[in-house]
Protein backbone atom coordinates (compact mmCIF):
# COMPACT_ATOMS: atom_id res chain seq x y z
CA UNK A 1 0.00 0.00 0.00
CA UNK A 2 1.37 3.15 -0.63
CA UNK A 3 1.62 5.89 2.46
CA UNK A 4 -1.31 8.10 2.42
CA UNK A 5 -0.72 11.90 2.13
CA UNK A 6 -0.21 13.15 6.03
CA UNK A 7 -2.80 15.75 7.36
CA UNK A 8 -1.38 19.11 6.84
CA UNK A 9 0.52 21.04 9.66
CA UNK A 10 -1.14 23.89 11.72
CA UNK A 11 1.56 26.03 11.13
CA UNK A 12 2.01 28.00 8.24
CA UNK A 13 3.86 26.57 5.53
CA UNK A 14 5.54 28.79 2.74
CA UNK A 15 4.37 27.82 -0.75
CA UNK A 16 7.16 25.71 -2.10
CA UNK A 17 6.87 27.30 -5.59
CA UNK A 18 5.97 30.20 -7.50
CA UNK A 19 6.87 32.17 -10.42
CA UNK A 20 9.93 31.61 -10.84
CA UNK A 21 9.20 28.30 -11.23
CA UNK A 22 7.86 28.79 -14.42
CA UNK A 23 9.30 26.60 -17.16
CA UNK A 24 6.54 27.23 -19.91
CA UNK A 25 4.25 30.46 -20.25
CA UNK A 26 2.04 31.04 -23.18
CA UNK A 27 2.36 33.14 -25.88
CA UNK A 28 5.36 34.30 -23.95
CA UNK A 29 8.75 33.17 -22.59
CA UNK A 30 10.14 32.85 -19.36
CA UNK A 31 13.79 32.41 -18.03
CA UNK A 32 14.48 29.12 -17.25
CA UNK A 33 14.03 28.34 -13.54
CA UNK A 34 17.41 28.57 -11.81
CA UNK A 35 16.62 25.17 -10.26
CA UNK A 36 14.07 22.72 -11.49
CA UNK A 37 11.75 21.23 -8.96
CA UNK A 38 11.14 17.56 -8.51
CA UNK A 39 8.23 16.45 -11.20
CA UNK A 40 5.47 15.21 -9.47
CA UNK A 41 2.66 12.96 -10.82
CA UNK A 42 -1.23 11.69 -9.80
CA UNK A 43 -1.55 7.86 -10.76
CA UNK A 44 -4.75 6.50 -10.98
CA UNK A 45 -5.32 2.97 -10.93
CA UNK A 46 -8.42 2.04 -12.23
CA UNK A 47 -8.13 -1.30 -11.68
CA UNK A 48 -8.96 -0.29 -7.78
CA UNK A 49 -11.40 2.08 -8.11
CA UNK A 50 -15.20 1.25 -7.09
CA UNK A 51 -16.74 4.48 -8.54
CA UNK A 52 -17.63 6.37 -5.38
CA UNK A 53 -17.25 9.87 -6.92
CA UNK A 54 -15.49 10.89 -3.69
CA UNK A 55 -12.90 12.01 -5.52
CA UNK A 56 -15.23 14.62 -7.74
CA UNK A 57 -16.85 15.50 -4.16
CA UNK A 58 -13.62 16.39 -2.85
CA UNK A 59 -12.71 18.63 -6.00
CA UNK A 60 -15.91 20.52 -5.91
CA UNK A 61 -15.46 21.09 -2.36
CA UNK A 62 -12.05 22.07 -2.59
CA UNK A 63 -12.06 24.10 -5.66
CA UNK A 64 -15.54 25.81 -4.18
CA UNK A 65 -17.40 25.16 -7.53
CA UNK A 66 -20.96 25.15 -7.45
CA UNK A 67 -21.95 22.66 -10.30
CA UNK A 68 -25.74 22.66 -11.46
CA UNK A 69 -28.03 20.35 -9.80
CA UNK A 70 -28.24 17.73 -12.89
CA UNK A 71 -30.78 15.36 -13.81
CA UNK A 72 -30.70 11.63 -14.08
CA UNK A 73 -29.87 11.12 -17.86
CA UNK A 74 -29.76 7.32 -17.37
CA UNK A 75 -26.15 6.86 -17.63
CA UNK A 76 -23.61 6.78 -14.46
CA UNK A 77 -22.02 9.26 -14.92
CA UNK A 78 -22.77 12.61 -13.41
CA UNK A 79 -22.74 15.34 -14.42
CA UNK A 80 -22.75 13.92 -17.95
CA UNK A 81 -19.72 15.45 -18.87
CA UNK A 82 -16.85 17.81 -17.67
CA UNK A 83 -17.84 21.47 -17.09
CA UNK A 84 -16.42 24.47 -15.95
CA UNK A 85 -17.32 23.40 -12.14
CA UNK A 86 -16.24 19.89 -12.81
CA UNK A 87 -12.78 19.31 -12.95
CA UNK A 88 -12.68 15.72 -12.66
CA UNK A 89 -15.46 12.91 -13.52
CA UNK A 90 -16.05 9.32 -13.01
CA UNK A 91 -16.79 7.75 -16.64
CA UNK A 92 -18.25 4.67 -16.88
CA UNK A 93 -18.02 2.16 -19.64
CA UNK A 94 -19.04 -1.50 -19.99
CA UNK A 95 -17.20 -3.66 -21.74
CA UNK A 96 -17.66 -7.99 -22.42
CA UNK A 97 -14.33 -9.01 -22.76
CA UNK A 98 -14.12 -11.26 -25.87
CA UNK A 99 -11.64 -13.95 -24.25
CA UNK A 100 -13.07 -14.37 -20.70
CA UNK A 101 -16.74 -13.63 -21.71
CA UNK A 102 -17.08 -11.73 -18.70
CA UNK A 103 -18.36 -7.65 -18.16
CA UNK A 104 -16.31 -5.59 -17.07
CA UNK A 105 -17.30 -2.29 -15.58
CA UNK A 106 -14.52 0.10 -16.76
CA UNK A 107 -14.28 3.14 -14.72
CA UNK A 108 -11.99 6.19 -15.34
CA UNK A 109 -11.67 9.56 -13.44
CA UNK A 110 -11.26 12.00 -16.15
CA UNK A 111 -9.48 15.56 -15.93
CA UNK A 112 -6.42 17.16 -17.05
CA UNK A 113 -3.70 14.83 -17.73
CA UNK A 114 -0.87 17.33 -17.03
CA UNK A 115 0.94 16.73 -20.10
CA UNK A 116 4.63 17.59 -20.29
CA UNK A 117 4.18 18.82 -23.71
CA UNK A 118 0.59 20.64 -23.15
CA UNK A 119 -1.37 21.71 -26.35
CA UNK A 120 -3.79 24.08 -25.04
CA UNK A 121 -0.72 26.49 -23.66
CA UNK A 122 0.34 25.87 -27.04
CA UNK A 123 -2.54 27.23 -28.73
CA UNK A 124 -3.56 30.13 -25.96
CA UNK A 125 -2.89 33.38 -27.73
CA UNK A 126 -3.44 35.18 -24.10
CA UNK A 127 0.36 35.85 -22.39
CA UNK A 128 0.38 34.18 -19.16
CA UNK A 129 -2.86 32.30 -18.89
CA UNK A 130 -1.38 29.03 -19.33
CA UNK A 131 1.76 28.06 -17.22
CA UNK A 132 3.36 25.54 -16.74
CA UNK A 133 5.50 24.92 -13.38
CA UNK A 134 8.82 22.96 -12.93
CA UNK A 135 6.89 20.47 -11.48
CA UNK A 136 4.86 19.97 -13.96
CA UNK A 137 1.76 20.90 -13.37
CA UNK A 138 0.04 22.93 -15.88
CA UNK A 139 -2.02 25.75 -14.91
CA UNK A 140 -4.70 27.86 -15.92
CA UNK A 141 -4.26 32.14 -14.84
CA UNK A 142 -7.85 33.04 -14.80
CA UNK A 143 -6.84 36.83 -14.58
CA UNK A 144 -5.18 36.67 -17.98
CA UNK A 145 -6.97 34.49 -19.91
CA UNK A 146 -9.39 35.96 -22.85
CA UNK A 147 -12.21 33.13 -23.09
CA UNK A 148 -11.35 32.65 -26.94
CA UNK A 149 -11.38 28.42 -26.79
CA UNK A 150 -8.02 27.70 -28.33
CA UNK A 151 -6.97 25.63 -25.65
CA UNK A 152 -9.95 23.09 -26.03
CA UNK A 153 -8.35 23.32 -29.92
CA UNK A 154 -5.01 22.65 -28.38
CA UNK A 155 -5.93 20.30 -25.65
CA UNK A 156 -5.35 15.91 -26.98
CA UNK A 157 -7.58 14.82 -24.08
CA UNK A 158 -11.01 17.51 -24.63
CA UNK A 159 -10.27 18.93 -20.92
CA UNK A 160 -11.29 22.74 -20.67
CA UNK A 161 -14.41 24.06 -20.88
CA UNK A 162 -15.30 27.93 -20.79
CA UNK A 163 -17.17 29.40 -18.10
CA UNK A 164 -20.20 31.11 -19.44
CA UNK A 165 -20.17 33.27 -16.09
CA UNK A 166 -16.79 34.92 -16.62
CA UNK A 167 -15.75 33.69 -19.97
CA UNK A 168 -12.41 32.44 -18.50
CA UNK A 169 -11.19 28.45 -19.07
CA UNK A 170 -11.46 25.76 -16.28
CA UNK A 171 -9.86 22.29 -15.59
CA UNK A 172 -8.00 20.55 -13.00
CA UNK A 173 -5.26 22.48 -11.57
CA UNK A 174 -3.53 19.30 -9.95
CA UNK A 175 -4.35 21.25 -7.11
CA UNK A 176 -1.60 23.24 -7.25
CA UNK A 177 -2.40 25.47 -4.33
CA UNK A 178 -2.07 22.33 -1.96
CA UNK A 179 0.90 20.93 -3.45
CA UNK A 180 2.61 23.94 -3.21
CA UNK A 181 2.38 23.45 0.74
CA UNK A 182 3.23 19.86 0.77
CA UNK A 183 -0.32 18.62 0.55
CA UNK A 184 -1.54 16.34 -2.38
CA UNK A 185 -4.47 16.89 -4.52
CA UNK A 186 -8.30 16.78 -2.80
CA UNK A 187 -9.16 13.55 -5.14
CA UNK A 188 -6.33 11.60 -3.77
CA UNK A 189 -6.62 12.63 -0.12
CA UNK A 190 -10.39 11.58 -0.66
CA UNK A 191 -10.03 8.58 -2.72
CA UNK A 192 -10.76 5.64 0.27
CA UNK A 193 -9.78 2.51 -1.81
CA UNK A 194 -6.43 4.62 -2.94
CA UNK A 195 -6.85 4.33 -6.21
CA UNK A 196 -5.86 7.64 -6.64
CA UNK A 197 -2.20 8.08 -5.19
CA UNK A 198 0.49 11.15 -5.07
CA UNK A 199 4.16 11.70 -4.98
CA UNK A 200 6.64 12.29 -7.17
CA UNK A 201 6.75 10.81 -10.65
CA UNK A 202 9.75 8.30 -10.37
CA UNK A 203 7.68 7.09 -6.75
CA UNK A 204 4.39 7.07 -8.73
CA UNK A 205 6.30 4.87 -11.68
CA UNK A 206 7.64 2.93 -9.70
CA UNK A 207 4.35 2.10 -7.60
CA UNK A 208 2.69 1.49 -10.75
CA UNK A 209 5.13 -1.57 -11.54
CA UNK A 210 3.82 -3.08 -8.17
CA UNK A 211 0.90 -2.83 -9.43
CA UNK A 212 0.79 -3.90 -13.15
CA UNK A 213 2.66 -7.16 -11.43
CA UNK A 214 -0.16 -7.63 -9.49
CA UNK A 215 -2.78 -7.00 -11.92
CA UNK A 216 -0.33 -9.52 -14.24
CA UNK A 217 -0.60 -12.40 -11.78
CA UNK A 218 -4.74 -11.98 -11.80
CA UNK A 219 -4.57 -12.99 -15.47
CA UNK A 220 -4.21 -9.16 -16.93
CA UNK A 221 -1.84 -9.67 -19.59
CA UNK A 222 -1.77 -6.53 -20.31
CA UNK A 223 -1.68 -4.26 -17.88
CA UNK A 224 0.09 -1.49 -18.00
CA UNK A 225 0.78 2.32 -17.13
CA UNK A 226 -0.73 4.89 -19.47
CA UNK A 227 1.96 7.48 -19.77
CA UNK A 228 1.76 8.55 -23.47
CA UNK A 229 5.04 9.81 -24.68
CA UNK A 230 3.13 11.66 -27.89
CA UNK A 231 2.89 14.54 -25.23
CA UNK A 232 5.75 13.64 -23.63
CA UNK A 233 4.28 11.92 -20.86
CA UNK A 234 1.66 13.26 -18.58
CA UNK A 235 1.60 14.15 -14.85
CA UNK A 236 -1.64 12.08 -14.25
CA UNK A 237 -1.36 8.80 -14.98
CA UNK A 238 -3.44 5.79 -15.26
CA UNK A 239 -2.82 2.06 -14.49
CA UNK A 240 -4.92 0.22 -17.05
CA UNK A 241 -5.68 -3.37 -17.17
CA UNK A 242 -6.45 -3.55 -20.94
CA UNK A 243 -3.40 -1.15 -21.34
CA UNK A 244 -3.28 -2.20 -25.10
CA UNK A 245 -6.71 -0.70 -25.55
CA UNK A 246 -7.28 2.29 -23.72
CA UNK A 247 -9.79 3.51 -25.66
CA UNK A 248 -11.87 0.78 -23.87
CA UNK A 249 -11.93 3.16 -20.99
CA UNK A 250 -14.35 6.42 -22.41
CA UNK A 251 -12.68 6.85 -25.23
CA UNK A 252 -8.84 7.35 -24.07
CA UNK A 253 -6.62 8.39 -26.93
CA UNK A 254 -4.49 5.59 -27.67
CA UNK A 255 -1.58 7.95 -28.88
CA UNK A 256 -2.46 11.02 -27.95
CA UNK A 257 -0.58 13.93 -29.60
CA UNK A 258 -0.86 17.98 -30.11
CA UNK A 259 -2.98 17.84 -33.69
CA UNK A 260 -0.84 18.58 -36.59
CA UNK A 261 -3.78 21.03 -37.67
CA UNK A 262 -2.98 22.71 -34.26
CA UNK A 263 0.94 22.15 -34.46
CA UNK A 264 0.45 23.71 -38.55
CA UNK A 265 -1.35 27.11 -37.29
CA UNK A 266 0.72 27.55 -34.27
CA UNK A 267 3.97 26.82 -35.90
CA UNK A 268 4.23 27.44 -40.02
CA UNK A 269 1.59 29.56 -40.37
CA UNK A 270 2.09 31.80 -37.77
CA UNK A 271 5.74 32.50 -38.99
CA UNK A 272 4.75 32.14 -42.51
CA UNK A 273 2.01 34.13 -42.46
CA UNK A 274 3.50 37.37 -40.84
CA UNK A 275 6.41 37.01 -43.17
CA UNK A 276 4.64 36.89 -46.38
CA UNK A 277 2.57 40.09 -45.07
CA UNK A 278 5.78 41.89 -44.39
CA UNK A 279 7.27 41.42 -47.68
CA UNK A 280 3.85 42.00 -49.23
CA UNK A 281 4.35 45.55 -47.16
CA UNK A 282 7.90 46.17 -48.15
CA UNK A 283 7.42 45.19 -51.95
CA UNK A 284 4.80 48.22 -51.91
CA UNK A 285 6.64 50.04 -50.14
CA UNK A 286 10.22 49.46 -52.31
CA UNK A 287 7.90 49.79 -55.61
CA UNK A 288 6.79 53.17 -54.49
CA UNK A 289 10.57 54.09 -53.77
CA UNK A 290 11.90 52.55 -57.32
CA UNK A 291 9.10 53.78 -59.50
CA UNK A 292 7.42 56.53 -58.11
CA UNK A 293 3.38 57.48 -58.01
CA UNK A 294 1.81 57.07 -61.21
CA UNK A 295 0.56 60.18 -61.87
CA UNK A 296 -2.30 61.40 -64.48
CA UNK A 297 -0.04 63.67 -67.21
CA UNK A 298 -1.58 66.75 -68.26
CA UNK A 299 -2.06 65.13 -71.74
CA UNK A 300 -4.46 62.92 -70.09
CA UNK A 301 -6.38 65.58 -68.93
CA UNK A 302 -6.03 67.51 -72.42
CA UNK A 303 -7.19 64.06 -74.03
CA UNK A 304 -10.05 63.56 -71.77
CA UNK A 305 -10.89 67.32 -72.81
CA UNK A 306 -10.81 66.48 -76.36
CA UNK A 307 -12.76 63.42 -76.08
CA UNK A 308 -15.60 65.23 -74.51
CA UNK A 309 -15.69 67.79 -76.66
CA UNK A 310 -15.26 66.15 -79.63
CA UNK A 311 -18.61 63.66 -78.50
CA UNK A 312 -20.27 66.91 -77.75
CA UNK A 313 -20.03 68.33 -81.25
CA UNK A 314 -21.19 64.82 -82.77
CA UNK A 315 -24.03 64.40 -80.67
CA UNK A 316 -24.98 68.21 -81.13
CA UNK B 1 -26.54 50.00 -69.57
CA UNK B 2 -23.58 48.08 -70.37
CA UNK B 3 -22.08 45.97 -67.56
CA UNK B 4 -19.36 48.45 -67.21
CA UNK B 5 -21.88 50.90 -66.10
CA UNK B 6 -23.84 49.72 -63.09
CA UNK B 7 -23.13 52.68 -61.48
CA UNK B 8 -23.95 55.64 -62.65
CA UNK B 9 -21.31 57.84 -63.93
CA UNK B 10 -21.51 61.09 -65.32
CA UNK B 11 -19.39 63.67 -67.49
CA UNK B 12 -18.62 66.77 -66.40
CA UNK B 13 -17.03 68.60 -68.86
CA UNK B 14 -14.82 71.47 -67.80
CA UNK B 15 -11.13 72.29 -66.67
CA UNK B 16 -10.12 69.54 -65.78
CA UNK B 17 -13.25 67.30 -66.83
CA UNK B 18 -14.45 65.36 -63.90
CA UNK B 19 -16.16 61.77 -64.02
CA UNK B 20 -18.22 60.81 -61.36
CA UNK B 21 -17.15 57.29 -60.41
CA UNK B 22 -18.78 56.33 -56.77
CA UNK B 23 -22.28 57.42 -55.61
CA UNK B 24 -22.79 58.33 -51.73
CA UNK B 25 -24.05 55.29 -50.78
CA UNK B 26 -21.08 53.13 -52.47
CA UNK B 27 -19.02 55.16 -50.53
CA UNK B 28 -20.31 55.01 -47.44
CA UNK B 29 -20.87 51.06 -47.99
CA UNK B 30 -16.68 50.88 -49.11
CA UNK B 31 -15.86 52.83 -45.63
CA UNK B 32 -18.06 50.82 -43.41
CA UNK B 33 -16.25 47.01 -45.15
CA UNK B 34 -12.99 49.36 -45.09
CA UNK B 35 -13.21 49.95 -41.10
CA UNK B 36 -14.17 46.73 -40.29
CA UNK B 37 -11.46 44.67 -42.11
CA UNK B 38 -9.09 47.34 -40.79
CA UNK B 39 -10.63 46.66 -36.99
CA UNK B 40 -10.62 42.70 -38.00
CA UNK B 41 -7.36 42.78 -39.16
CA UNK B 42 -5.79 44.22 -35.92
CA UNK B 43 -7.85 42.23 -33.50
CA UNK B 44 -7.76 38.89 -35.47
CA UNK B 45 -3.60 39.92 -35.29
CA UNK B 46 -3.56 40.27 -31.90
CA UNK B 47 -4.65 36.36 -31.57
CA UNK B 48 -2.79 35.33 -33.95
CA UNK B 49 0.72 36.32 -32.89
CA UNK B 50 1.73 36.54 -29.44
CA UNK B 51 3.93 39.43 -30.64
CA UNK B 52 1.14 41.09 -31.40
CA UNK B 53 -1.30 40.38 -28.68
CA UNK B 54 -0.28 44.30 -27.91
CA UNK B 55 -3.23 45.21 -30.34
CA UNK B 56 -5.25 44.27 -27.96
CA UNK B 57 -4.82 46.99 -26.06
CA UNK B 58 -6.68 49.31 -29.11
CA UNK B 59 -9.61 47.07 -27.75
CA UNK B 60 -9.84 47.30 -24.17
CA UNK B 61 -8.04 44.45 -23.66
CA UNK B 62 -8.16 40.00 -24.51
CA UNK B 63 -11.39 39.80 -23.43
CA UNK B 64 -12.93 42.09 -25.24
CA UNK B 65 -10.93 41.84 -28.16
CA UNK B 66 -11.97 38.09 -28.41
CA UNK B 67 -15.54 39.48 -27.70
CA UNK B 68 -16.14 42.23 -30.66
CA UNK B 69 -14.11 40.78 -33.16
CA UNK B 70 -16.59 38.67 -34.55
CA UNK B 71 -19.14 40.83 -34.42
CA UNK B 72 -17.04 42.81 -36.42
CA UNK B 73 -16.90 40.31 -38.98
CA UNK B 74 -20.64 40.28 -39.06
CA UNK B 75 -21.18 44.12 -39.59
CA UNK B 76 -18.02 43.02 -42.50
CA UNK B 77 -20.04 40.12 -44.20
CA UNK B 78 -23.20 42.52 -43.97
CA UNK B 79 -20.75 45.65 -45.19
CA UNK B 80 -19.05 43.76 -47.69
CA UNK B 81 -22.35 42.22 -49.40
CA UNK B 82 -23.72 45.45 -49.99
CA UNK B 83 -20.37 46.15 -52.58
CA UNK B 84 -20.78 42.68 -54.06
CA UNK B 85 -24.00 43.58 -55.02
CA UNK B 86 -23.26 47.14 -56.35
CA UNK B 87 -19.50 45.89 -57.85
CA UNK B 88 -19.74 42.25 -59.10
CA UNK B 89 -21.35 43.05 -62.84
CA UNK B 90 -18.61 45.25 -63.52
CA UNK B 91 -15.71 43.29 -61.98
CA UNK B 92 -16.95 40.33 -64.62
CA UNK B 93 -14.08 38.90 -66.18
CA UNK B 94 -13.75 40.33 -70.10
CA UNK B 95 -11.48 39.78 -73.20
CA UNK B 96 -9.04 42.54 -72.52
CA UNK B 97 -8.22 41.22 -68.83
CA UNK B 98 -6.35 38.68 -70.07
CA UNK B 99 -4.39 41.08 -72.33
CA UNK B 100 -3.67 43.07 -69.73
CA UNK B 101 -2.62 40.77 -66.68
CA UNK B 102 -0.08 39.52 -69.56
CA UNK B 103 1.54 43.01 -69.45
CA UNK B 104 1.11 43.68 -65.62
CA UNK B 105 4.90 44.19 -65.48
CA UNK B 106 3.97 47.43 -68.10
CA UNK B 107 1.41 48.04 -65.61
CA UNK B 108 3.68 48.44 -62.30
CA UNK B 109 6.94 49.79 -64.79
CA UNK B 110 4.49 53.12 -65.20
CA UNK B 111 3.73 51.90 -68.72
CA UNK B 112 0.23 51.51 -69.06
CA UNK B 113 0.18 53.13 -72.74
CA UNK B 114 1.60 49.58 -73.63
CA UNK B 115 -1.56 47.89 -72.09
CA UNK B 116 -5.20 47.94 -73.79
CA UNK B 117 -8.17 50.02 -72.78
CA UNK B 118 -9.93 49.03 -70.04
CA UNK B 119 -13.54 49.23 -68.39
CA UNK B 120 -14.26 50.42 -64.79
CA UNK B 121 -11.73 48.07 -63.54
CA UNK B 122 -8.61 46.63 -64.86
CA UNK B 123 -8.00 42.90 -64.20
CA UNK B 124 -5.93 43.51 -60.46
CA UNK B 125 -9.04 45.40 -59.26
CA UNK B 126 -11.49 42.82 -60.57
CA UNK B 127 -8.70 40.38 -58.92
CA UNK B 128 -8.96 41.98 -56.13
CA UNK B 129 -12.83 41.53 -55.74
CA UNK B 130 -12.90 38.77 -56.42
CA UNK B 131 -10.10 37.28 -53.66
CA UNK B 132 -12.14 39.43 -51.00
CA UNK B 133 -15.09 37.48 -51.80
CA UNK B 134 -14.36 34.12 -51.64
CA UNK B 135 -12.27 35.13 -48.70
CA UNK B 136 -14.86 36.52 -46.75
CA UNK B 137 -17.01 33.84 -47.41
CA UNK B 138 -14.36 31.51 -46.17
CA UNK B 139 -13.69 33.38 -43.22
CA UNK B 140 -17.14 34.31 -42.20
CA UNK B 141 -18.21 30.26 -42.11
CA UNK B 142 -14.84 29.48 -40.58
CA UNK B 143 -15.42 31.99 -38.05
CA UNK B 144 -18.60 31.20 -36.80
CA UNK B 145 -17.15 27.32 -36.34
CA UNK B 146 -14.67 28.88 -33.74
CA UNK B 147 -16.76 31.77 -32.48
CA UNK B 148 -16.99 29.79 -29.05
CA UNK B 149 -19.43 31.81 -27.16
CA UNK B 150 -22.57 30.91 -29.57
CA UNK B 151 -21.25 28.13 -31.91
CA UNK B 152 -19.30 25.66 -29.63
CA UNK B 153 -21.79 23.05 -29.22
CA UNK B 154 -22.55 22.11 -33.00
CA UNK B 155 -19.22 21.30 -34.46
CA UNK B 156 -16.63 18.69 -33.24
CA UNK B 157 -13.33 19.73 -31.69
CA UNK B 158 -11.74 18.15 -34.60
CA UNK B 159 -13.65 20.42 -36.53
CA UNK B 160 -12.61 23.42 -35.10
CA UNK B 161 -9.01 22.61 -35.39
CA UNK B 162 -9.64 22.71 -39.53
CA UNK B 163 -11.56 26.14 -38.99
CA UNK B 164 -8.91 27.42 -37.33
CA UNK B 165 -6.37 26.93 -39.85
CA UNK B 166 -8.40 27.76 -42.75
CA UNK B 167 -9.34 31.15 -40.79
CA UNK B 168 -5.79 31.88 -40.02
CA UNK B 169 -4.28 31.20 -43.78
CA UNK B 170 -7.73 32.78 -45.20
CA UNK B 171 -6.96 36.15 -42.35
CA UNK B 172 -3.41 36.38 -44.16
CA UNK B 173 -4.36 35.88 -47.34
CA UNK B 174 -7.18 38.91 -47.17
CA UNK B 175 -4.49 41.11 -45.33
CA UNK B 176 -2.27 40.57 -48.19
CA UNK B 177 -5.08 41.62 -51.00
CA UNK B 178 -6.00 44.54 -48.54
CA UNK B 179 -2.00 45.64 -49.32
CA UNK B 180 -2.24 45.23 -52.47
CA UNK B 181 -5.89 47.24 -52.45
CA UNK B 182 -4.47 49.83 -50.31
CA UNK B 183 -0.96 50.18 -51.86
CA UNK B 184 -2.45 50.47 -55.16
CA UNK B 185 -4.79 53.42 -54.25
CA UNK B 186 -2.06 55.09 -52.64
CA UNK B 187 0.63 54.81 -55.86
CA UNK B 188 -2.02 55.67 -58.43
CA UNK B 189 -2.86 59.36 -58.13
CA UNK B 190 -6.48 60.55 -58.20
CA UNK B 191 -7.84 57.22 -57.37
CA UNK B 192 -8.49 57.67 -53.48
CA UNK B 193 -10.61 61.44 -54.12
CA UNK B 194 -12.83 58.29 -55.82
CA UNK B 195 -13.58 56.67 -52.95
CA UNK B 196 -13.77 60.24 -50.51
CA UNK B 197 -15.45 63.10 -52.92
CA UNK B 198 -16.91 60.73 -55.39
CA UNK B 199 -15.65 61.94 -58.84
CA UNK B 200 -12.17 61.66 -60.57
CA UNK B 201 -10.82 63.92 -63.19
CA UNK B 202 -11.19 62.99 -66.79
CA UNK B 203 -7.18 63.07 -67.37
CA UNK B 204 -7.41 59.51 -64.15
CA UNK B 205 -10.51 58.10 -66.45
CA UNK B 206 -8.54 58.43 -69.44
CA UNK B 207 -5.34 57.18 -68.29
CA UNK B 208 -6.38 53.88 -66.38
CA UNK B 209 -9.90 53.24 -67.49
CA UNK B 210 -10.48 54.48 -70.92
CA UNK B 211 -12.98 52.02 -72.36
CA UNK B 212 -15.12 53.45 -69.22
CA UNK B 213 -14.70 56.76 -70.23
CA UNK B 214 -15.48 56.27 -73.38
CA UNK B 215 -18.46 54.23 -72.93
CA UNK B 216 -20.01 57.18 -70.31
CA UNK B 217 -19.10 59.88 -72.73
CA UNK B 218 -21.58 58.21 -75.92
CA UNK B 219 -24.12 57.36 -73.74
CA UNK B 220 -26.84 59.37 -74.13
CA UNK B 221 -27.46 61.35 -70.72
CA UNK B 222 -23.95 60.17 -69.79
CA UNK B 223 -22.70 63.98 -69.73
CA UNK B 224 -24.10 66.39 -67.98
CA UNK B 225 -24.37 70.05 -69.73
CA UNK B 226 -25.05 69.22 -72.84
CA UNK B 227 -27.82 72.00 -73.60
CA UNK B 228 -27.55 73.20 -76.88
CA UNK B 229 -27.17 76.44 -75.67
CA UNK B 230 -23.82 76.06 -73.68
Amino acid sequence: MFPPIANPSVTDVTPRFSQKDLVRRSASTVPAPAERLTEVAKLIDVSKCIGCKACQTACIEWNDTHPEVGVNAGVYENPPDLTPDMFTLMRFSEWENPETNNLEWLIRKDGCMHCEDPGCLKACPAPGAIVQYSNGIVDFVHENCIGCGYCIKGCPFNIPRISRVDHTAYKCTLCSDRVAVGQGPACAKACPTQAIVFGTKEQMKQHAEGRITDLKSRGYANAGLYDPPGVGGTHVMYVLHHADQPELYSGLPKEPRISPLVEAWKGITKYAGLTVLGVAAGVGLLHHLVMGPNRVSDTDEENAERLVRSDRHDSA
Amino acid sequence: MTAHDVEPGKVHPGKPVTVDRYTVGARINHWITAASLILLALSGLALFHPSLFFLSGLFGGGQFTRFIHPWIGIVLFFSFFGLFIRFWKANLWKREDGTWLARIRDVLANHEENVPEVGKYNAGQKFVFWAMSVLIVILISSGLVIWDQYFSAYTTVGQQRVALLIHAIAAVAIIGVWIIHAYSALWVRGTIPAMIRGSVTGGWAWRHHRKWLRELVTKPGGRSGSKPAE
